[in-house]
């Protein structure tokens, strides 16, 4: 009844190959895009913004990301932690180094960078798969965050070994530092949100993501169908790597501002963001929105339940947020392998005939 | 170089497009292929015969590229082929089913045959990224291509399902749609009709028949049912541990002594 695709029909193979062949689903797009930039700047405030909003715009372009490498291309990944740490750096030294370029130009090429280290991780690729390949992986995990540790000129030789990130504008309006205002860091993050996940959308849909199925699904018949694993493989690795290298730019600078390698970028991040893909689900970009919200929002609504109606102490609540958090992904991965993702498909087929179902 | 034959049911068979000469393959102290030399036609039906274990999924696997051939050449359209891997074989316009299904099961009919044209898209990432006017005209015009196959192959009905959901013999099909978008010159079946009832064999053998004549490709098959093989084929090579024991048109090997021997068995008395 809400959702009808009956009467939509399609006369060209263009149409057909849209981002959202359904009217419905197409406008409701537009609608949630136009909230997300009209009316949320306007009602943003500190806590809303700090809370939920940042981190789940920010999250949400490294799980596109990492559902690229991982959920697309089948390639096991769990080095996103320090793949993020490395756009996070690339991001300081071009902000300390160059001050007077654009903050939009250091993000991108801060993920220009992750790229570049992304391909390098992702050589071993070429050899070896599954479980080897996500210890490989792990290597550069820890790896990476050593290096930023141990080679002070990457922190450019401060005390702490912290970076901090200094304060810079975009067209006049503050986005890093304490003094930004909630409302400009969130559309500096959203703008780059939306980005990525057309950018990955139309990758996704097209030739490049069904190069990277191929080799996720079959890796023989891909190449004997003429996909050449090397740039397949490679590509997948550069452009998950650009994703989560914009994405830990933008926690370094725009929502965190003061970083200490270990605690931040830290293996629990490599593993917090493929959580997010298993429950939001594997090789789909909504699926990516998904879980981000959602391992995002449980934290803090759990919070507001436990601590403040319930009244129970916060230590308990906090760990009864990791019995959930595995509980959920064993549940996931026994009962939905495809995760929110999936739930949300069903749900749209129910939806199509509801309440009628002839 | 000789211009071919003409075949019995009349069609012109043109010179020659893949030679093999005294290919032999290893594997460690196996043999499995022992100096065998054959050749295929421009536009015929070249089939490969023989009892299990002969080695002829091993010929099919040197011809693609996955086995590089211990000694002996390989001639592609006149020239010697270098050493080459899987994907630059099929670059040069050659294109294969597997005996196991090899389809890319978590994508819908039509995105694996799509990935048949990929060797026909130009569109770089960034176009693709972009979804620029490239990009989105390379991909409705290789769509269009793929469309024609899916209606060859009577596969309309079922475009947008999950290879996953599909039973057996709708799979064999749409492989063979994934190998024929990418418009191959030659094209190599490993056992197309295995595992098929009667009415799904006839259409199989329809099909093949029929992409042969439209488009005039040249088909080198692996096949058991003897029915088929000698209904459908032009030529026949009849292999026996590794070695070749007969070639010529069905006729020919029909009546061949040795063959009969591998196939029915000698008595040893």
């Amino acid at each position: 009844m809400f959702y009808r695709e009956a009467g939509d029909f399609k006369t060209s193979y263009k149409q057909d190959n849209q981002t959202f062949p359904i009217k419905f689903d197409r406008y409701r797009y537009y609608v949630v895009l136009a909230f997300a930039f009209l009316v949320i700047p306007f009602i943003i405030n500190d806590y809303w913004a700090n809370a939920i909003l940042l981190p789940f715009l920010i999250y949400a372009i490294a799980a596109i990301g990492l559902n690229i490498l991982v959920g697309y291309c089948g390639q096991v990944s769990l080095g996103t932690g320090g793949f993020m740490a490395v756009g996070a750096f690339a991001c300081y030294k071009l902000m300390t180094s160059f001050p007077e370029v654009s903050m939009f130009i250091h993000i991108l090429l801060a993920g220009g960078i992750t790229a570049l280290v992304g391909v390098l991780f992702g050589l071993p690729s070429l050899r070896i798969k599954g479980f080897y390949l996500a210890v490989a992986t792990l290597a550069a995990q820890f790896f990476l965050v050593w290096l930023f540790n141990r080679v002070p000129w990457f922190y450019n030789y401060s005390a702490s070994g912290q970076i901090n990130s200094p304060e810079r504008d975009v067209f006049g309006i503050i986005i890093t530092g304490p003094n930004a205002p909630a409302w400009a860091t969130y559309l500096f993050c959203l703008i780059f949100l939306t980005i990525c996940a057309i950018i990955a959308r139309n990758l996704t849909r097209g030739t490049m993501g069904r190069t990277w199925m191929g080799i996720r699904d079959m890796d023989i018949a891909a190449e004997i169908i003429g996909v050449n694993p090397l740039t397949a493989k490679l590509s997948a690795f550069a452009v998950s790597s650009f994703f989560v290298g914009v994405s830990g730019a933008l926690f370094f600078s725009v929502y965190l501002g003061a970083v200490e390698v270990g605690e931040v970028f830290g293996i629990q991040k490599s593993f917090l963001v493929l959580f997010m893909i298993i429950i939001g689900g594997l090789g789909s970009i909504f699926g990516s929105f998904a879980g981000a919200a959602f391992l995002v929002v449980l934290p803090v609504a759990l919070k507001v339940v436990g601590v403040d109606l319930l009244g129970w102490p916060t230590d308990i609540v906090a760990h009864f947020q990791f019995v959930i958090i595995g509980g959920l992904i064993v549940m996931f991965l026994i009962m939905e392998p495809h995760g929110l993702a999936q739930l949300w498909r069903v749900a749209k087929e129910k939806l199509r005939l509801w309440p009628f179902p002839h | 170089m000789d211009d071919g034959y003409i075949t019995e049911d009349g069609r012109k068979i043109g010179g020659v497009v893949m030679e093999m000469k005294n290919i032999t393959l290893r594997f460690g102290g196996v043999v499995a292929i022992k100096d065998i030399s054959f050749d295929i036609r421009e536009g015929e039906i070249r089939a490969i015969i023989g009892p299990n274990g002969a080695g002829k999924s091993s010929m099919l696997n040197v011809i693609s590229g996955f086995y590089i051939p211990s000694e002996g050449e390989v001639f592609y359209k006149g020239s010697k082929r270098p050493q080459m891997r899987p994907f630059e074989v099929a670059r040069q316009g050659i294109a294969r089913t597997f005996q196991n299904i090899a389809l890319f099961e978590g994508m819908s009919v039509l995105d694996n045959v799509m990935t048949g044209r990929l060797n026909h898209m130009q569109s770089n990432l960034f176009q693709q990224a972009l979804w620029s006017g490239k990009a989105e005209r390379e991909e409705t015009a290789n769509r269009e291509v793929a469309e024609k196959v899916i209606d060859f192959l009577e596969i309309q009905h079922i475009r947008k399902t999950p290879v996953s959901r599909l039973p057996y013999g709708l799979k064999k099909r749409v492989e063979l749609a994934r190998a024929l978008a990418a418009e191959p010159q030659l094209l190599l079946l490993d056992e197309p009709m295995a595992g098929m009832n009667v009415e799904e064999k006839e259409d199989m053998c329809r099909f093949i028949l029929d992409v042969n004549d439209e488009f005039g490709t040249t088909i080198c098959l692996i096949e058991h049912d003897m029915g088929v093989v000698m209904d459908l084929s032009d030529r026949v090579v009849v292999m026996d541990y590794g070695k070749k024991i007969g070639d010529g048109t069905p006729n020919e090997v029909r009546n061949n002594q040795e063959v009969i021997d591998a196939y029915l068995g000698v008595s040893h008395d």
